[in-house]
């Protein structure tokens, strides 16, 4: 990566950043977590001090960096007004409007602890509690990751009068796989995008939905895309006995690994499975994640009569998951609307084949990968046979596609947000 | 007084189009792609024609009328001629017209442009001795003068050339065969006597090929008398000054916009005001000057990039399969003697075909430095593949039947 001279980058200011996000690993659920940490530890490399901000009191092995959480700064008022005042509620001397906001505190306090049946309600008292950060913290530019801490953004702007940055890792229309979306979520997107000061959006991909979809301003707009460091996945798995026993019964392992959802296209890659089976039937289609699409998908595969060849593994993490990766022959992923994909990454750096759907944003920067149509199954079949029939094929994918991911890193991703920060603190 | 010797490599491979696992066994029509893409062998040849084969030769004719004293000489491969004669007799003919002034010399190749020296002498014989009845065939001449596919050359290659009959072979000045020498003059192929040995003056070859339109060059941009000057420089130092690059450097690599017509055609005027340098072809060069030492070449060497050795066709494991699997089918192959089946089989010997599949430039995301019309090295290696498998199956399906 040749963006810019080194010499400029060092130069550069390195702001204090107040950076929002909803989740962290282990404690994720899907890539926002990953790429926040990853993103993170690399800006913190780089010499940038961050507070990072999550909604929700988790052990997190970010030793890097400040990560905070908004009911200690909460806590921290109550209970040296409990200790003032015996029982809070029950003061006689606080005004009512002191009293409502007690009890507002107290409310958020709990809605904070235990998690929220009402997401809507959860991000918006994440909006509210951050207040109470922004005001204690000192800081130079706030950094928020996707919808769920947009709130929590705009009010610390409004509170410090810094410069906003919003993170768009996915949209609404991503999550939902068409224009059939929940108002209340587009409702806050398209606030933040517009209250925000910049944009990261983390693929071209992305940066084309936002304007179409949102209005958002172009030239706000950075396209920074994601990274990937091979040091996470440093460690040996081991093998795993039963696809180790498959292999060796000569059996070849194909790999769909995320959620089970319209929007991953899980459907096509049952459909190519069928195609690939007619011509090659020793091969395993590994579905590993669960989605709403689940039960579908283990219908569809026994309808289509290779329920036998497509195995279900549920959701996978740590260990599980990083032999599955590393014991496919091939890793597809055939989404019908990526907005990066980040698990392509991964695969490269763990030196599994790559199959992508051109409708992704990784596509814009992977090029030792094969790349198909989401729709078109019969090619996706057609690419499947012949990484499956090769040596030289998947041999040239591995050893390209690791090089490729190492030179993708998340290193990489941080300089461009400093240079980004750096940007919006002269104008 | 140096002589220029100018030669012209011009070829377009059948590419394969997109041929998928499914139209194996059903389809054995590998290079009839009529799309709008670059696989599109028509398309390519048409453009081609109308960018640079048609006006360069008619530029060249005009030359060689005012100039009767300049020359130049040509490789044609058989799978391009192959593809004019059925796709664009126009531009056959008109370079008919230029070799019918007899200040044009066409040296012999293989026909399909191959890399068939390394893996069997024996097909590569039969491949040069298909070019040459070829060559008679459309212009009525008998080559003398040999050049391998892209300058692939060593030792074992000009004993074979010679051997076949051959009076001169060209090959790379690559650094690692010249060392301190320099290219400028005749050389012998070592341990031989009878063949001689021209090499490319690549400095001077890739100002015109490569540099010519290059904006950030410092000799940007390059006229006729520039280039004359720096020849003429060699004015003691120098017999001969060996001018090889493709053709399609004329209005397809370096467009018209560029100048480069115009750069040749006051190339002979300027030539011929700096102390008469003159021009000549393979052959008579080889006979007109003495060799003035022995070239040692014990491994390939090729004008490909600045590595000048085989690595664009055989650097990676699916350009090493593509080759290993495609020349394990020539025993059997041959056997059968099926005239269709031995044809594809040939066709897919092209180098173009490997070259596709190279990821060396790959990763600098840099489109313009080669051409591909594949999306990517993976879909070239799977094209191809696949078109190898119907070959395959076809071999066996006769195999069975006999």
């Amino acid at each position: 990566m040749k963006w810019i001279n080194p010499d400029k980058f060092f130069d550069m200011n390195r702001p204090k950043l107040l950076m929002f996000g909803w989740e962290f690993p282990p404690h994720n659920s899907g890539g926002l977590g990953v790429a926040c940490f990853g993103l993170s530890r690399a800006l913190s490399r780089l010499n940038t001090e961050i507070i990072f901000v999550l909604p929700q009191k988790i052990p997190t092995t970010a030793d890097f960096m400040r990560v905070v959480f908004p009911e200690d700064y909460l806590s921290e008022e109550i209970i040296r007004q409990s200790r003032l005042t015996g029982d809070l509620m029950l003061h006689a001397y606080v005004t009512s409007q002191e009293y409502q906001t007690q009890l507002e505190k107290v409310s958020l306090l709990k809605g904070a602890v235990t998690y929220a049946s009402d997401l809507y309600g959860e991000v918006r008292r994440y909006g509210v509690l951050a207040r109470a950060i922004a005001k204690k913290e000192t800081f130079d530019v706030i950094h928020a990751h996707d919808w769920l801490s947009f709130p929590a953004g705009i009010e610390a702007k409004r509170v410090s009068g810094k410069p906003l940055i919003v993170h768009v890792h996915a949209t609404e229309f991503d999550r939902c796989g068409g224009p059939d979306i929940n108002r209340q979520v587009f409702e806050i997107e398209k606030e933040g995008l517009e209250k925000a000061d910049g944009i990261v959006a983390i693929s071209e991909f992305v940066k084309n939905n936002i304007i179409r979809n949102y209005g958002a301003d172009p030239k706000k707009i950075r396209v920074i895309h994601n990274g990937v460091d091979e040091e996470d996945y440093a460690t040996d798995p081991g093998a795993h006995e039963g696809f180790e026993a498959l292999k060796a019964a000569g059996k070849k392992i194909v790999l769909f690994l995320g959620r089970i959802t319209i929007q991953k296209g899980p459907d096509y890659f049952i459909e190519a499975a069928k195609i690939v089976l007619n011509y090659n039937p020793d091969v395993i289609f590994l579905v590993a994640g669960s989605g709403d699409m689940e039960r579908q998908m283990i219908r569809k595969a026994a309808e289509l009569g290779i329920g036998d060849k497509v195995i279900f593994t549920g959701f996978l993490r740590g260990k599980e998951w990083l032999q599955v990766f590393r014991s496919a022959d091939l890793f597809v992923m055939p989404s019908v609307s990526e907005p990066f994909g980040l698990v392509a990454l991964e695969s490269m750096v763990n030196g599994t084949p790559v199959l992508i759907s051109k409708q992704s944003g990784v596509s814009e920067v992977a090029r030792n990968v094969l790349k198909t149509d989401f729709w078109d199954t019969e090619e996706m079949a057609n690419k499947i046979l012949a990484v499956l029939g090769s040596e030289g094929l998947p041999a040239v994918l591995k050893k390209e596609g690791f090089s490729e991911a190492r030179e993708i890193s998340w290193k990489e991703a941080a300089k461009k947000c400093i240079e980004f920060y750096n940007q919006l603190a002269q104008t | 007084m140096p002589s220029i010797c100018f030669y012209f490599q011009v070829h377009q491979p059948m590419r394969i189009k997109k041929y998928r696992f499914f139209d194996i066994g059903q389809d054995h029509n590998y290079f009839n792609d009529h799309s709008d893409t670059n696989l599109n062998n028509v398309k390519i040849l048409k453009k081609v024609s109308d960018k640079c084969y048609l006006p360069a030769n008619r530029i060249l004719l005009e030359m060689i009328r005012q100039h009767p004293e300049f020359k130049i000489s040509f490789s044609f491969s058989g799978v391009f001629l192959e593809q004019l004669e059925m796709f664009m007799p126009e531009v056959l003919a008109s370079f008919q017209e230029l070799v019918a002034t007899g200040n044009v010399e066409i040296l012999d190749e293989t026909y399909y442009h191959s890399l068939s020296f390394l893996y069997s002498p024996e097909e590569f014989k039969h491949q040069v001795g298909k070019h040459k009845k070829m060559i008679r065939r459309l212009f009525g001449l008998t080559p003398r003068a040999f050049r391998n596919t892209e300058l692939i050359y060593n030792n074992d290659l000009a004993r074979a050339v010679e051997e076949m009959g051959y009076k001169v072979i060209l090959a790379e000045g690559a650094d690692h065969i010249l060392g301190w020498r320099s290219p400028n003059f005749l050389y012998r192929p070592q341990g031989l006597d009878k063949i001689k040995l021209l090499v490319k003056n690549y400095k001077l070859s890739d100002d015109i090929a490569f540099r010519f339109s290059e904006r950030s060059w410092k000799e940007h941009p390059l006229t006729a008398g520039k280039f004359a000057h720096w020849v003429a420089e060699h004015n003691g130092n120098g017999e001969v000054i060996n001018l090889f690059m493709d053709y399609e450097t004329f209005g397809e690599h370096q467009w018209a916009d560029t100048g480069i017509f115009e750069f040749l055609r006051h190339l002979p005027a300027e030539l011929a005001q700096k102390s008469d340098i003159d021009f000549v072809t393979p052959s008579e060069a080889a006979a007109r000057y003495r060799p003035v030492g022995e070239l040692d070449a014990p491994h390939f060497v090729s004008w490909a990039d600045t590595e000048r050795d085989l690595s664009a066709w055989l650097s990676n494991d699916m350009q090493r399969e593509a080759m290993e699997k495609i020349y394990a089918l020539e025993e059997e192959i041959k056997n059968i003697n099926d005239d269709r089946l031995l044809e594809d089989w040939r066709r897919l010997q092209t180098s173009d075909h490997f070259y596709y599949m190279c990821t060396k430039w790959w990763n600098d995301g840099d489109v313009h430095k080669y051409f591909n019309p594949y999306d990517s090295p993976y879909d070239a290696f799977i094209a191809f593949i696949n078109a190898l498998n119907d070959v395959k199956l076809r071999s066996q399906n006769l195999v069975a039947k006999k």
